[in-house]
């Protein structure tokens, strides 16, 4: 853009370092937050590739760190993805229909529902954690600390995240769409459920998997619904005593720092298995969205 | 919306007969109702966690003073002889939450100025995912590297610092780290809605691109770099693992970051994971701390949205 000023010629020499320097001075901003990016993958990487192997994928967890593994967490996290994904689909699309299709956007309960949501979205995740306790492990469901407690405990913390992506989907559905259905005869239902949504689904269909990458990581929430870090089987059902990824991975870490075996390399290999998983439902998002996207 | 209003209005004129369905169709009522509820479970949502909150923290202050509980300067709660001042725990998120800022405020309004002012558009579409990665990566990651790699290889080593290997310093410049994403995100789009005319004046005037940076584009996108500050300051407050791992779980009443310090997250998470007993003190300090996190942090996403709110309106 420099360009720009020597046109006008009015640039004077002492301005012109000023520039270069705000400009080197942006991009050291940026190479310092990317870079912290590359040497934390790359110190993860390096303390983890020597543990990760099949024997890793396939153990129980142990007090002997040689033959500790990952199982049950591995299980525990599909199986909580499971629960989180059959409730944040009908649940987050259908809030995600109402609000942009139905819901008239004066109407004061609308608007107090819309701003719920923004905040529930930066609720901070421990929090749910004591919603879960509170209701789900305890208190009027008393479920336990289960399976289905920790999924559904998941499932309303990444919630908005669905409704946010599947409203603004929604909304990428030109109007003229809806108008044309209608148009020709069909119900505003009709028109939603055979014009609207199917146009819709790549970028709902993204936005889930967005949100189950967000749950897959989280720990706060799981530590405090009860998830059990120390256990020698896989969930059997929705009331089955679970641990996830994430769980165990904490385990490690706390241990490394105070136990004669070395738990740091199980750790660090959770964590690559943890971040090659969140790497394929990206990749499986952004391919989604490029390959169905609609351009209207 | 637009189509809600059904096709009755789309003829315009007046002797147009009347395009109403013939008769009402209840499923589509019922649909409709189904609809509700699902956009009520949200509301719900809130609502459980208020009372949640709520009821076990006024069974908490039936036993312990509310004036001792905000203004105490010894957070031991589960001592034989305990103590209930919160101000220790306040402190520790206070100083995370502090360094997280000072870290993340700079860098992330200079990668944002960056990616709204001087990238390519094609450089822009490569960073861009870069930083959503940095977002993406689960905070137990950032807690591990925090403890294994921060504080052991660049604050003791590279910079000899001495500080213990729990400590409120690493933890609060890795959050830092975390929430520059959502500095820098907001904080872009904010910039990139001001109207290139306000630009274009400022060059014409013959001001350089620097001038036009800090002195035209940031002041007009300043709502929204505000609405990213805050919303980032709220999740910095909010962030457990980082604390829960690096940060130790020692309650100070003090500023030394170079120690460990507890902050209100890391007790919570720290004392739910000994699972602690419905009805039992430990119990009930969960809600009475989890109530405190939640107030401030509620009040910085009501101000944070309204600031966002604002920057819309203005441009959009």
């Amino acid at each position: 853009m420099s360009a720009r000023q020597d046109a006008i010629g009015q640039a004077t020499a002492s301005q012109r370092i000023k520039d270069l320097a705000f400009r080197l001075a942006l991009l050291a901003c940026l190479a310092l937050a990317i870079g912290l990016l590359v040497v934390l993958l790359v110190d993860v990487a390096l303390d983890g590739v020597g543990a990760l192997d099949w024997d890793f994928i396939n153990n129980f967890t142990s007090i002997t760190a040689d033959k500790a593994g990952i199982q049950a967490g591995l299980w525990g996290t599909i199986w909580l993805m499971g629960v989180c994904a059959f409730f944040i689909v009908p649940v987050g699309v259908a809030t995600a229909i109402y609000l942009e299709e139905y819901g008239d956007p004066t109407k004061w309960w609308n608007r107090l529902i819309e701003l719920n949501i923004q905040n529930l979205a930066a609720v901070p995740s421990i929090v749910y954690g004591i919603l879960g306790l509170a209701f789900l492990v305890r208190g009027p469901l008393s479920l336990g600390n289960v399976v289905l407690a920790g999924g559904l405990t998941l499932a309303l913390l990444v919630l908005p995240m669905v409704i946010i992506a599947g409203r603004e989907a929604l909304r990428a559905v030109p109007s003229s769409i809806r108008e044309g259905s209608m148009a020709l005869g069909a119900t505003q239902w009709q028109t939603i459920w055979r014009q609207v949504l199917p146009a819709a689904v790549p970028g709902i269909a993204t936005g889930v998997i967005l949100a189950l990458s967000r749950a897959i990581g989280e720990t706060a929430p799981l530590i405090v619904v009860g998830a059990v870090a120390v256990i020698a089987f896989n969930p059997e059902g929705l009331d089955s005593q679970f641990t996830a990824m994430p769980i165990q991975i904490f385990d490690w870490i706390s241990r490394a720092s105070n136990d004669v075996n070395n738990y740091r390399p199980l750790a660090a290999a959770g964590i690559l298995l943890l971040m090659i998983l969140l790497l394929a439902m990206n990749s499986v998002a952004i391919w989604l969205r490029n390959r169905y996207e609609q351009k209207w | 919306m637009e189509a809600a209003s059904t096709a009755a209005a789309a003829g315009g004129r007046p002797e147009a007969p009347s395009l109403r369905a013939a008769r009402r169709r209840y499923g589509e009522d019922l649909i409709k109702g189904l609809l509700v509820v699902a956009a009520l479970i949200s509301l719900l949502t809130t609502t459980g966690i208020v009372y949640a909150l709520v009821k076990e923290t006024i069974v908490f202050f039936g036993e312990v003073g509310v004036g001792e509980f905000l203004f105490g300067t010894k957070w031991t709660p589960l001592f034989g002889d305990p103590s209930f001042g919160v101000l220790p725990l306040i402190a520790g998120t206070f100083a995370t939450t502090l360094i997280a800022l000072v870290v993340a405020i700079p860098l992330g309004l200079g990668a944002a100025i960056y990616l709204s002012e001087y990238a390519r558009p094609r450089v822009r579409k490569t960073i861009k995912p870069m930083l959503e990665l940095l977002a993406g990566v689960p905070t137990i990651v950032f807690g591990y590297f925090a403890l294994t790699f921060f504080t052991p290889e660049i604050l003791r080593s590279f910079l000899h610092m001495d500080v213990a290997i729990f400590n409120a310093l690493a933890a609060g410049i890795i959050i830092g780290f975390l929430i520059i994403p959502i500095v820098a995100s907001i904080s872009e789009d904010s910039m990139r809605s001001v109207p290139q005319a306000l630009r274009e004046g400022a060059f014409g005037l013959g001001a350089s691109k620097f001038q036009v940076s800090l002195r035209v584009v940031f002041p007009a996108a300043l709502s929204g770099i505000v609405a990213s500050i805050v919303l980032a300051m709220s999740r910095a407050v909010g962030e457990t693992m980082v604390v829960l791992i690096a940060g130790g779980q020692q309650p100070q009443w003090g500023a030394d970051v170079g120690k460990s310090m507890e902050t209100l997250t890391a007790f919570i998470g720290a004392t739910a994971k000994g699972d602690a007993a419905t009805g039992s003190t430990a119990y009930k300090t969960i809600f009475a701390v989890g109530t405190t996190l939640f107030v401030i942090t509620l009040a910085m996403n009501l101000l944070s949205i309204r600031f966002v709110r604002k920057y819309r309106q203005v441009y959009e």
